[in-house]
């Protein structure tokens, strides 16, 4: 396959996806947010909370819609771009998709309509209930394409079919309770209650500083930083597994990720280049500060893991894949013929089934991923997210100590804190997907036999195609969120609970 | 493998062909949503009668795009071969078709927002062209089912040093000239016009107002008359051409008549056919010539009887349904491309929760939908497009 065709393939599916995750995030962390407060309007029978909550919802659905077209785009490059994985996987990896719509997506487009619209067709507690369930299909909708993605970088109940020339699904429970994408969602879910809770404490700060929409602002972030410290607790807590998982399931990325070439036991985590804690990576990765932490050279020349197992050089995987696929060649060459042979071809097949992946890498050194990229991605997803998670810290702090509205400096400093949180997620992606290169599938599918059969110019010419359409909804989307939120929610602030005429009756 | 579980693995790929068809019979059910916004500036005399429309097929534009998520999920799930080889392979085509969904995912919050740059009657005409041509894009794609298209599949690619693709594509125009041919059109153009028609049926029911019924049943009168040619020449082309056969070793070969056969050796298929395009008559009739709002659930059932049909013709008694008349050899039938039993069968247990998804989907829309959208709501509600 042609490396420039590998490139345009990656960006375009590259820049989707991370387009999509500046929208899927506020929707999982904003949904809890309103739904928490249009509770209290339930609960305490108080006007003021149903329009604080309607106008997060308005800000939900502007970010929405965005979301949900990105997502189609994905989908759909599975199979225009990347056809061959398609075929390879599509056994496994088409089953979450699927669930996903059923169970998730109607779940969400249908409450999502009656939260929008149905404040006086339907009864308060149905709408709060479709509140609910809204934020619950997006929930669920994120497990089973994190099952999918879990898959990618950690594939298990599955074997090859030589006859069908692609692997199977063999359980499916493995499939969905793989600890990879348990992790993975977990990790995803909460940052995403950190993004939604950083959002709603930053655009609050934002009114204090304004000097304006005092109370609606308190009450939101009284709401939005119990989300958001929860969010960020939790994600760093999911994050530590995920460490593991990575250290365990793919040492390549977690070398990467450390910048680490040659590992050792009591390995050091470096900060910043210069700056490094003793043993502090051997914890990470193995719960173990003596544990051993294989660096990018002992990947390449192969190394006696922490359970003692030897795991091959590269080279020596590589020519066992290489054995794996010849070996199927003849088996499928001698299958209709000479069923001795074949069965013969089968077993030599079965023996080094496990790196027929590395048959498709050209040189060793290809299994190495971009270091510099992902070294920086790490240090700017945890450099952040701490950051953000003592700025949250503070405001819960001050907040209760009712001094929040005079702290400017604490105000700005949480409005800084949106950036930051999409910094973390995009960047906390960037380690899982460029770390994983050049797999598509860990040790199963190289990018490089992934593809479809399509020319550079075509992809160029969708990838600018999509690069064109995202800035220009990127753009409307943004002036039209800012346009919202200068305006404010309708609450007359000195009133008590009184709120805007006509459309405040409830059923 | 015994008899029994080949039986078994038979069942489930014919279940999942069925399911498929009940999903891409849906979505082109539920494009009515698509039919209304095509027909935006000829209904719609005016600003406030195109906002009322818009708002009325914008509570219901999310159930269209998710079955079509759904479908795609569920092919790609249930079928990967056919995924792989007519996604990547009619690539300009399903590129085209995604880029106009995803225009119309947006134009509706976007359109009557301050800010939104390009102007409320930009985003109207966004909606306008998804309306177009996904139905077109759509019916012309099930036209393929029957015409054949330039494929070619070959697993062992894999097993060659450096590789390759699976399903490669012959022409470099990769799909787009595959709908130029004149049986693909005449289903585009069927299923296109059978959605406008539903959008007026819907719009019928959903709105109270006496002027943009006068306009829409107006509509109807020219509708109905062009429905017929297309419908028309899309059956004679579909009846007398040469179809393709699979014998039981999974042979292909092409047969003279095939699809007219399929039809009358299946006579459950022919009842379900004339049943379904009855019914889309009846409901059609009442919007047109009677004064009714209700035709759209007799067109509604009827339309998905007819295209679930469609698939049926394509995918049953011997048929491949996604023919090559590159290499009649690559053509995928439901056997040699769908998922592994394991697979299936999990797909089937998940297939069970679909009734009360459709259950709930039609209690929140019976609540919502009580009162028909009017004026005094638009200028009344808080929460619109």
């Amino acid at each position: 396959m042609e490396e420039a065709l590998i490139d345009w393939s990656r960006i375009q599916f590259a820049v989707t996806a991370a387009y999509h995750w500046l929208f899927v995030p506020l929707t999982l962390g904003l949904a809890m947010v309103m739904a928490i407060m249009e509770t209290m309007y339930v609960v305490k029978k108080d006007e003021f909370w149903k329009k604080t909550a309607k106008f997060w919802m308005k800000l939900f659905a502007i970010n929405f819609a965005v979301g949900i077209a990105t997502g189609l785009i994905l989908e759909f490059e599975f199979g225009t771009n990347w056809s061959n994985y398609s075929w390879i996987v599509g056994d496994i990896f088409g089953a979450p998709l699927a669930i996903e719509g059923i169970f998730a997506f109607f779940m969400e487009a249908t409450f999502f309509a009656v939260m929008f619209f149905g404040w006086d067709k339907v009864g308060k507690k149905f709408h709060l209930a479709s509140t609910w369930l809204t934020g619950i299909g997006a929930t669920v909708s994120a497990y089973w394409i994190l099952v999918a993605n879990g898959w990618m970088q950690h594939p298990v109940g599955t074997a090859f079919n030589p006859d069908m020339v692609r692997n199977e699904m063999i359980s499916f429970w493995e499939v969905v309770s793989n600890p990879v994408a348990v992790t993975k969602f977990f990790h995803s879910i909460f940052s995403g209650w950190m993004t939604g809770g950083v959002f709603v404490v930053g655009v609050s700060c934002w009114y204090l500083l304004k000097k304006r929409e005092t109370r609606f602002a308190l009450s939101s972030i009284a709401v939005a930083c119990l989300v958001g410290l929860v969010g960020g607790v939790a994600t760093i807590l999911t994050g530590d597994s995920s460490g593991v998982h990575v250290a365990k399931y793919q040492p390549m990325k977690l070398a990467a990720a450390e910048g680490l070439e040659d590992g050792g036991r009591k390995a050091a985590f470096s900060i910043v280049p210069g700056i490094e804690m003793p043993g502090i990576l051997s914890f990470l990765a193995t719960h173990d500060f003596n544990g051993f932490v294989p660096g990018v050279n002992d990947i390449l020349l192969g190394y006696t893991s922490n359970d003692g197992e030897r795991v091959p050089s590269v080279e020596e995987k590589m020519y066992r894949g290489k054995y794996a696929v010849a070996a199927l060649e003849k088996y499928r060459e001698y299958k209709d013929t000479d069923s001795e042979k074949a069965s013969h071809m089968l077993d030599a097949f079965k023996k080094n089934e496990e790196f027929l992946g590395y048959g498709y890498i050209e040189k060793a050194e290809d299994v190495i991923p971009d270091i510099p990229v992902i070294f920086w991605s790490f240090r700017l997803m945890v450099g952040f997210g701490t950051l953000i998670l003592l700025i949250l810290v503070l405001v819960q702090f001050f907040h209760c100590r009712q001094k929040l509205q005079n702290m400017k400096w604490l105000q700005i400093l949480a409005l800084s804190a949106i950036p930051m949180v999409y910094i973390c997620g995009q960047t906390g992606w960037v380690v899982a997907e460029v770390g994983r290169q050049p797999w598509t599938i860990q040790d199963m599918l190289p990018v490089n036999m992934a593809l479809s059969s399509l020319s550079v110019g075509a992809v160029k010419a969708t990838f600018f195609i999509f690069l064109a359409v995202f800035a220009l909804f990127l753009v409307i989307e943004l002036r039209i969120m800012l346009k919202a939120i200068v305006l404010g929610p309708v609450i007359e602030e000195n009133s008590g609970n009184k709120v805007e005429s006509g459309n405040g009756e409830e059923r | 493998m015994n008899m029994k579980t080949l039986m078994t693995y038979a069942f489930l790929q014919n279940y999942w062909w069925v399911l498929i068809s009940l999903l891409g019979a849906l979505l082109v059910f539920l494009m009515f949503v698509q039919g209304a916004n095509a027909l935006i500036f000829i209904v719609g005399k005016n600003s406030e009668q195109r906002r009322m429309m818009i708002n009325s097929t914008g509570r219901k534009w999310e159930l269209a795009f998710t079955t079509l998520v759904t479908f795609g999920g569920a092919f790609f799930a249930s079928f990967p071969l056919f995924y792989s080889t007519s996604f990547s392979g009619a690539y300009w085509v399903w590129i085209l078709l995604l880029v106009t969904f995803v225009f119309q995912a947006v134009s509706y919050e976007f359109q009557n927002k301050n800010g939104n740059v390009l102007g409320s009657k930009v985003f109207q005409i966004f909606l306008m062209i998804n309306g177009l041509l996904a139905p077109l894009i759509v019916g012309a794609l099930v036209g393929t089912f029957f015409t054949g298209s330039d494929f070619t599949v070959r697993k062992e690619v894999m097993l060659q040093a450096g590789g390759g693709a699976i399903s490669t594509w012959g022409s470099c125009w990769h799909g787009l000239e595959t709908l130029l041919q004149p049986l693909c059109l005449a289903v585009g153009g069927t299923v296109l016009l059978a959605d406008l028609i539903l959008g007026c049926l819907y719009l019928l029911n959903n709105i109270e107002d006496r002027e943009l019924e006068n306009n829409i049943r107006k509509c109807l009168k020219s509708l109905w008359k062009i429905f017929v040619v297309f419908l028309v020449l899309a059956l004679a082309f579909l009846f007398t051409r040469e179809g393709y056969a699979v014998d039981r070793d999974g042979t292909v070969s092409m047969e003279n008549m095939k699809y007219l056969h399929n039809l009358l050796q299946q006579p459950w298929l022919l009842v379900l056919f004339l049943v379904g395009s009855v019914l889309f008559v009846v409901g059609m009739v009442m919007g047109t010539f009677r004064k009714s709002r209700k035709g759209i659930w007799p067109a509604g059932f009827g339309i998905v009887m007819v295209v679930m049909s469609l698939f049926f013709l394509a995918g049953f008694n011997g048929t491949p349904y996604y023919p090559s008349y590159a290499d009649l050899q690559s053509s995928l039938t439901i056997q040699n491309s769908s998922s592994s039993k394991m697979t299936l069968e999990v797909m089937s247990y998940i297939s069970l929760a679909i009734p009360f998804v459709l259950a709930y989907i039609y209690y929140a829309w019976r609540q919502m939908d009580k009162k028909r959208l009017t004026r005094e709501e638009m200028v009344k509600v808080e929460e619109k497009y």
